[in-house]
């Protein structure tokens, strides 16, 4: 498989740090009478595409949302780059740099695609209500530099010919790729895709893979949750397999694949003997 | 500010004309517009919270209420009357300066815009409108009633004798009302015309500032999707609490304003028709759209107005004197509901809608399907 060798040999030329960047351990979510999460964790490590399979129903969203604050966890350790973090508030971890995006888009709507990108710059551009309203140097100075960010980040993902458009208006492809934008204006240490190819054709998959690719090179690690086998097996680095809210299986693309409880539990039974 | 156009000079020239203008028709004409001034500062204190942050308010006229309260107690005899401690401080009534008891007002009401944004902050949709609702009716039910066991409100008598608002020494409601700035003579209404079109024009450019900027973004961004914009590092609670405190704000400046153009007030001037009234401005012009705002604010302040008095002498001109059908009141609001029906079915989203509005363009091109673009990547590096 083409795709399968580009990515290892990406990851051969820009190699993996050994210092860990999120370390997360022993989460548990239970909803009601349903344990959606047992004592599951993961380690990414600094300049990882990280990856986060399962059949469906396996805790991957669940997972996802407690890494990024959105589920308050009902157990577990939380440490991004060194230091603990508290997955309490969405807002929160966003600040501390984890920044994500969502399985069915959620962009702002009726924004333009710019302004979507600027939204992005909250957290890290300081004005007050007194410096907008008198329209400081500080206040125009600081917004700016959002907007000229926000520019770059466009051209970043491929869509700065969209910058002035509604952003509902936009395609598909175009709308994950913003919302990635969106992301990376938060300027995180670690960039959360929850099935950042989903709906995707074959064409707009490639332009993805090498974005991912780039925003790895450019020092970003990435968790990406995926349906398609053959874009997490090609993209990431290290992958965690769940089913039923535990972990199955925990190692390199290679590892996973060979592992009998992996291919029973994501690809069904009839699938072992064909991968032996 | 963009630089200004020849439209916008000719608009300015004739706002600035047309009180004396107008007021040839008869002093109520002017008044008309007073109040229509009056409620696009209202209408354009609603929009921040209810067309920029997304947050459906149906107890907004209680900042309203609030600062003319405000007003009225720092500029009347009343409490002068009710307390002797106060009456000991200043005999002759409390008359605190316009720049002292405006601004008190506007954070007053900044206050109680935190007091009732904090409660409620869970909420969303038709629960928060109940919630709100409900303020706005507990307000007025208090101002109602805090005349016992102390006499604070006065009760349903309401407060008279409320200072005029004065500008550099001179009160603008004159004498006999006729305000004669240094040589220049013009009927209060008209001075107060003039006072209320300044401070709506910086109301105007505020509201701007505002929504081009982080804090504007931020509030749009919880209208259209609050845990997205929670994903963006938004502190949506202290955004929201900001957007009911600055929209309040706006309520309590215009509520001074309106205590002391009037000189009087009480609770039956803050009922929920006139929330509802300052709600239908907002939608009506374009949620979220400034200028839609003002124009619907003030077609919708200044039409009903205008109908109670031409609808008898209009009648009178066609059927012969005193032979008019439809009562002036029941036309007004005839008209007026005909009116709101037919703009909500021909503009569903209001006069100008906030994303029509917006520069468009090309059409969507959509790229993706014919050619593959694999874009010339910048680096990262130059972002940063």
């Amino acid at each position: 498989m083409t795709t399968a060798s580009t990515a290892s040999n990406a990851s051969a030329v820009l190699p993996v740090s050994s210092t860990p960047l999120l370390q997360v351990q022993g989460v548990n979510k239970r909803f009601g009478g349903l344990q959606a999460l047992s004592d599951v964790g993961l380690t990414i490590r600094k300049g990882q595409i990280y990856g986060l399979i399962g059949p469906n129903g396996a805790g991957k969203t669940t997972f996802f949302n407690v890494i990024t604050g959105l589920y308050p966890p009902d157990s577990g350790t939380f440490e991004l780059d060194g230091k603990p973090y508290s997955p309490r508030s969405v807002y929160q971890v966003t600040e501390t740099g984890i920044a994500r995006t969502f399985q069915n888009i959620r962009l702002f709507g009726s924004m333009t695609a710019l302004e979507n990108v600027m939204v992005g710059r909250h957290i890290r551009s300081r004005s007050t209500l007194v410096q907008t309203v008198l329209s400081t140097k500080g206040f125009r100075a600081s917004e700016a530099l959002i907007r000229l960010k926000a520019r770059q980040l466009l051209e970043y993902v491929g869509v700065e010919h969209l910058a002035d458009k509604i952003a509902r208006t936009l395609s598909y492809g175009d709308q994950r790729r913003l919302e990635i934008a969106r992301a990376l204006a938060t300027e995180p240490k670690l960039l959360a895709l929850d099935e950042p190819a989903a709906g995707m054709n074959p064409s707009e998959k490639a332009t993805l893979r090498q974005l991912l690719e780039r925003i790895r090179a450019d020092g970003i690690s990435i968790l990406l949750i995926e349906h398609d086998v053959k874009l997490v097996m090609g993209l990431c680095n290290e992958i965690t397999a769940l089913d039923r809210g535990k972990e199955i299986v925990r190692g390199s693309p290679e590892l996973v694949r060979k592992n009998p409880d992996f291919i029973q539990a994501y690809l069904g039974k009839a699938h072992l003997e064909h991968a032996a | 500010m963009k630089a200004i156009k020849p439209v916008h000079l000719a608009l300015i020239l004739v706002l600035l004309i047309l009180p004396p203008i107008v007021g040839t028709a008869g002093g109520a004409w002017v008044r008309i517009l007073d109040f229509a001034l009056l409620y696009i500062l209202l209408a354009l204190g609603l929009n921040i919270v209810v067309g920029f942050a997304g947050l459906l308010d149906l107890g907004f006229i209680a900042f309203y209420a609030v600062g003319a309260y405000l007003y009225a107690l720092l500029s009347s005899p009343h409490l002068s009357e009710q307390f002797a401690w106060i009456a000991a401080m200043s005999p002759e009534g409390m008359h605190v300066p316009i720049w002292i008891s405006i601004p008190i007002a506007g954070l007053l009401a900044g206050v109680f815009g935190i007091l009732l944004g904090a409660p409620t902050l869970k909420l969303r949709g038709d629960y928060l409108a109940i919630v709100t609702l409900g303020f706005g009716e507990i307000v007025r039910i208090f101002l109602n009633n805090l005349n016992a066991p102390v006499n604070i409100t006065n009760g349903p008598q309401g407060i008279s004798q409320i200072d005029p608002i004065s500008v550099l020494g001179v009160s603008l409601a004159g004498e006999r009302g006729v305000v004669d700035f240094w040589g220049f003579s013009v009927s209060s209404v008209v001075a107060y015309y003039y006072l209320f079109l300044i401070l709506t024009a910086v109301a105007i450019l505020v509201c701007f500032r505002l929504v081009d900027s982080r804090i504007g973004r931020a509030w749009v961004a919880i209208r259209e999707d609050e845990i997205a914009a929670k994903a963006m590092g938004i502190n949506t609670r202290n955004m929201k609490l900001l957007a009911f405190s600055a929209g309040a704000v706006f309520g309590g400046i215009s509520g001074s304003l309106f205590a002391s153009f009037q000189g009087f007030v009480s609770p039956e001037s803050f009922t929920l028709f006139e929330s509802i009234v300052v709600l239908a401005m907002v939608v009506l012009g374009g949620l979220g759209n400034i200028w839609g705002v003002v124009i619907g604010a003030a077609m919708l302040a200044a039409i009903p107005e205008a109908l109670r008095l031409i609808v008898i002498p209009v009648q009178e001109a066609i059927l012969g004197p005193g032979n008019a059908v439809i009562d002036a009141e029941v036309a007004r609001q005839l008209l007026y509901g005909l009116a709101m029906v037919v703009i909500m079915l021909w503009r569903p989203s209001g006069l100008i809608s906030s994303v029509a509005n917006r520069p468009k363009g090309k059409a969507a091109v959509q790229t993706t399907n014919e050619e593959p673009v694999v874009p010339e990547l910048v680096t990262l590096n130059a972002k940063i």
